[in-house]
């Protein structure tokens, strides 16, 4: 059996809770060019649970927050603009809200996904770490003289779990009042921060962008609460997936569509045929002819038969034995909520209704693979 | 007689029959497992031979058979809950015992100081 070394490169980059990180034991990996915590010495099984029955504390400081800010303070204009770029209703974002959307390009594809949140005076972006610097060139590319285009160095601390609310509340009462996909500024600890109601696990939570030199009082702020437990980035990636979250350049890249995806609930009417403002993003005409028509090939969720995971690249097919994969697992492992593997992966659409029986290839071995509803654990936001 | 391989797995030789499982250093550097494929009884190994499987949270390794031989029993205690290896891996998270080939062979094989000294 093969070990991967444990030591990191120097080259890394670092978050303002590095050091925090390394004093709770944590086991480090580079993840998007910087050193991160994997999991901590609970383990990501234990840290998974925590996250599920009481609250997790991740640092997700590598993501790219960018400001957007109209030179003249008219926030409508940089919607506008916005719009160029995502196939989400801008315009009727109202101030205190967030929503999702992703970066297209001309052939439909996804250059990233993100959040958008209307703070009033700015537009408050979260971008993925790895795509970062692109998305910086994107807007600046995309837009006149009359937008500062700021990509801000504060630190991001999700806090996920059914007891995220009452954990935050200690330190900040007023995100009590707060539902899914708000965004405030609160002060926590005295300091200003902007808390959005959201996250990445499926469960109730904040993510909260906090200034990074005082990132650290505040993660052991909340820390402080027995409730409050610190997870990694490998607990994460089994949270979203049990959530039916899609992870960038995994289940959506460059070459997949919103569509083909099932990401449409993020394309609003508006945006669509018949719409006042439809289409004018990249790939228009692609994908809302894809969205009129239905995709060639659908996301799914999979439940392999037995205790073996089927994990991304893995082929999909129809029959035990011969013929071409019709299908590949774009992300997969044990979903430690549910005590088995899941998968989720492509498949014709023909072949996507939930309880269509597949193969899963792993090691030269078929394993049947059933289609299953998304998500494989219910979402509890509070909306 | 307690053997270890640089591939970090763990040898209890007794007489012509080894109990093989893998290092508290590998279990601990996998993280927590949540699967583990064994041979059949009776499958014949050369030495090197993928024989094993184990799956943590976020990969799938292979095990290697540390000697030539016979397999002659396996412990579906870990397979049924693989979490043993990650509590008690150089005890009851044992994977499977060995009729060895050849007792010859034992000489490749590093003693615990060896081992430690390896892993550092």
């Amino acid at each position: 059996m093969s070990v991967e070394a444990k030591t990191s490169p120097n080259s890394l980059r670092q978050t303002p809770l590095h050091a925090l990180h390394l004093d709770l034991g944590a086991r480090m990996a580079p993840f998007a060019g910087y050193d991160m915590p994997l999991n901590y010495p609970a383990g990501v099984l234990a840290e998974h649970r925590h996250t599920r029955t009481a609250a997790g504390l991740f640092d997700i400081s590598h993501m790219g927050q960018i400001l957007l800010r109209p030179k003249d303070g008219v926030l409508t204009d940089a919607a506008r603009a916005l719009e160029r770029l995502v196939p989400a209703d801008i315009l009727g974002l109202a101030q205190g809200r967030q929503r999702y959307t992703f970066f297209t390009n001309d052939t439909g594809g996804i250059l990233d996904d993100l959040m958008v949140a209307n703070c009033g005076a700015y537009y408050l972006l979260v971008v993925n770490a790895a795509c970062k610097e692109n998305d910086e060139s994107l807007l600046r590319d995309s837009f006149s003289q009359n937008f500062d285009v700021e990509p801000c160095d504060r630190a991001l601390i999700a806090l996920q779990g059914p007891k995220a609310e009452s954990a935050l509340a200690h330190l900040a009462p007023d995100c009590a009042g707060m539902r899914f996909m708000d965004v405030r500024e609160l002060s926590i600890m005295g300091k200003l921060c902007v808390v959005t109601r959201s996250g990445y696990t499926g469960e109730d939570g904040f993510e909260i962008s906090i200034p990074s030199d005082v990132a650290r009082e505040i993660a052991e702020g909340l820390l402080e609460n027995p409730d409050v437990a610190p997870v990694g980035l490998a607990a994460r990636d089994t949270l979203r997936l049990e959530a039916g979250l899609c992870l960038y350049g995994a289940d959506i890249d460059a070459g997949t569509t919103p569509v083909t995806a099932g990401l449409t609930w993020a394309i609003q009417p508006i945006r669509r045929h018949g719409g006042e403002r439809v289409g004018e993003f990249p790939g228009a005409p692609i994908i809302l002819d894809e969205l009129e028509r239905g995709p060639a090939i659908h996301r799914v969720g999979l439940a392999p038969e037995g205790r073996m995971p089927v994990r991304a690249g893995t082929p999909l097919f129809v029959e035990e034995a011969n013929e071409a994969p019709v299908g590949h697992v774009t992300s997969g492992g044990f979903g430690p909520s549910l005590g088995r593997p899941i998968a989720m992966g492509y498949v014709p659409t023909a072949l996507s209704a939930p309880g269509t029986k597949l193969f899963a290839e792993v090691r030269g071995k078929r394993l049947p693979a059933t289609v299953t509803p998304l998500p494989f654990v219910q979402h509890h936001y509070k909306r | 007689m307690l053997k270890f391989t640089k591939d970090h797995e763990w040898l209890e030789i007794d007489g012509d029959v080894a109990t093989v499982g893998i290092t508290a250093y590998a279990a601990e550097q996998l993280g927590d497992l949540v699967f583990v494929q064994l041979p059949e009884i009776g499958t014949t190994l050369d030495k090197g031979q993928e024989v094993a499987v184990v799956e943590s949270v976020k990969t799938a390794s292979d095990v290697y058979a540390p000697l030539a031989g016979e397999v002659v029993e396996i412990n579906e205690a870990v397979v049924n809950d693989p979490s043993i290896v990650n509590s008690d891996p150089e005890k009851t998270g044992w994977f499977f015992k060995l009729k060895l080939a050849d007792l010859g062979s034992l000489d490749g094989l590093m003693d615990e100081a060896a081992y430690k000294e390896l892993i550092g």
